[in-house]
């Protein structure tokens, strides 16, 4: 007979399971190993070799993670804007390892009644839990991000705001000789952000410090940040060095840079026009298509919308 | 000079390459689309969107150094790829506006319509694709006899227009670091330049001789 049985076949050409299932895989690292081999050419540049260690502490489950899939480890890390590293998506991924996050301060002053400095492992102190929220950008794409934090109004307990305080200031770090972005003036560094004190305070707002269970990744803002998930994420000031109570409305970086496009609130609302980009649709990425319809406070209005009851939110961008 | 003057034969060639070097932004990004989408990024439509924007900008910007290249360098046959690399720039932002209904409005009209209106940067790029059209559709040798070549190269000036709505319209895009737009900004002010420099120069007795003994095809002859 010409035709082989499949018994024919000797066991050293029958490729090994786990590398079978992997052959597409296989096949696509080495079209891409190529492709770069031959144009010196990669996309969203080098990667992060190793990941972040896990948190030591433990980490509570929240009731206000939402329960959609979060987005993986590498778009989360790999796709940012931090403008202090450069204004391009993967620059802080590419350099973001240069900063320097120890021995890191906050300091937290202003309109309270006891002005202090905390230390970062003093900040890690404070009880953590995970929130997987989800991102919106002023630039209508959108992620889910399984974050760690804690409570912003844990640590403003800690330093007892007076009546005074309206609204707090939140300051990025500046180390102009390891962020290659603040060599020009793009924004008026350091990068301030700024939220009314009830804002602040609502359980929603968190400050972060990890993510999926690990150390927060440079290019996220380590070693802390704020984490406001019904704003456009801007407003989520990153690498925090200064906490400040203040009576005054702060004048926030976007701001000062352009007042017509980002005003002080920035809450995500597809009613609310932007000179860039239509607010009315978001692409939750990595698909290709604006195919969402954005969520007024980006689906948080059950937690915060009382926050601006009787405002008018045309008015307050 | 060998390189000024190249034989037919070495023109079909060079055209071919030039055909096929210019599709190769686009296989690229086709490729990486279906068998590498880990290559684009977090946001692979953006990814697309804009490099086929940018690609637009390079081949009309390089659309336009043909006939300074040419006359800088002395290399008459350059002019013998300039359609192509126009229609190249038609090709390629057409695909740009394609990813931009597809990608972001999911090919919803009255949506579309409302965004070009609204958003200025967008407005300025639909009028330059719009005003594209008509010299793609010029750019065979029968429309140029049916047009007139004087009327064709009035029509064709439009490029200049188009140019300049191309460029400000990455300007506006960009949310804040103006950088990249600023250097296609310096290089179409270079090659607009040129223009209003030959221009002037040729339009003086003395430049007008030297500008026509150039187009004569005779080599850099003082008339001093």
């Amino acid at each position: 007979m010409l035709i082989k049985r499949p018994s024919d076949i000797p066991p050293s050409e029958i490729t090994p399971e786990p590398i079978y299932r992997r052959r597409r895989e296989l096949m696509q690292a080495a079209a891409a190993g190529a492709i770069i081999a031959a144009t010196g050419w990669t996309a969203g540049g080098a990667r992060a070799a190793t990941k972040p260690a896990a948190l030591e502490q433990s980490i509570a489950q929240s009731r206000f993670s939402t329960p959609e899939k979060p987005n993986t480890w590498e778009a989360i890390t790999e796709y940012n804007n931090y403008y202090e590293f450069g204004t391009g998506k993967s620059d802080p991924a590419e350099n973001a390892h240069r900063l320097k996050t120890r021995p890191w301060e906050v300091v937290v002053d202003g309109e309270v009644a006891k002005p202090r400095t905390f230390s970062i492992e003093e900040l890690l102190k404070l009880p953590l839990e995970e929130r997987i929220y989800r991102l919106r950008c002023v630039e209508a794409w959108s992620m889910v991000i399984p974050w760690v934090g804690f409570e912003f109004n844990k640590l403003a307990a800690l330093v007892e705001p007076t009546s005074k305080a309206k609204f707090v200031e939140f300051t990025t770090v500046l180390q102009p000789e390891n962020m290659p972005g603040t060599r020009r003036q793009v924004l008026d560094w350091p990068y301030v952000e700024g939220l009314r004190i009830d804002e602040a305070m609502h359980p929603l707002t968190i400050m972060g410090v990890g993510l999926y269970g690990r150390v927060l990744p440079n290019q996220n803002g380590a070693p802390v940040r704020l984490v406001v998930p019904w704003k456009y994420g801007f407003k989520s000031g990153k690498s925090i060095v200064r906490i400040r109570f203040t009576e005054q409305q702060p004048r926030t970086a976007w701001e000062k840079a352009a007042p017509q496009e980002y005003g002080f609130y920035s809450n995500v609302n597809p009613n609310v026009n932007h000179p860039r980009w239509s607010q009315g649709r978001e692409k939750r990425l990595p698909s290709f298509f604006a195919t969402r319809d954005t969520q007024l406070f980006n689906g948080y209005a059950d937690q915060v919308a009382q926050l601006y009851a009787g405002m008018d939110l045309r008015k307050y961008y | 000079m060998p390189i000024a003057s190249l034989s037919p034969r070495t023109i079909a060639v060079l055209k071919a390459v030039v055909f096929a070097a210019a599709l190769i932004p686009i296989a690229h990004l086709a490729y990486s689309a279906i068998w590498n989408i880990d290559a684009l990024g977090a946001n692979p439509a953006e990814y697309i969107t804009r490099s086929v924007g940018d690609w637009t900008l390079r081949f009309l910007l390089l659309t336009l150094a043909v006939t300074p290249m040419r006359k800088l360098l002395g290399w008459p046959w350059l002019a013998r790829l300039r359609r192509m690399l126009g229609l190249y720039t038609f090709f390629y932002a057409v695909i740009h506006f394609c990813c931009y209904i597809a990608f972001d409005h999911v090919f919803e009209m009255a949506e579309i319509v409302k965004d070009v209106l609204d958003r200025p940067f967008i407005t300025l790029g639909f009028i330059a694709l719009l005003l594209l059209v008509p010299l793609a559709v010029t750019s065979t040798n029968r429309m140029v006899k049916r047009l007139g070549a004087h009327r064709w190269i009035v029509l064709h000036r439009l490029v200049y227009v188009i140019a300049l709505l191309g460029v400000t319209h990455f300007w506006m895009m960009v949310k804040r670091d103006i950088t990249e737009p600023a250097i296609y900004a310096v290089i179409l002010a270079l090659l607009l330049g040129y223009r209003l420099w030959d221009a002037r120069r040729r339009a003086t007795p003395a430049g007008a001789t030297r500008g026509r003994a150039n187009a004569a095809g005779a080599s850099r002859r003082q008339t001093v």
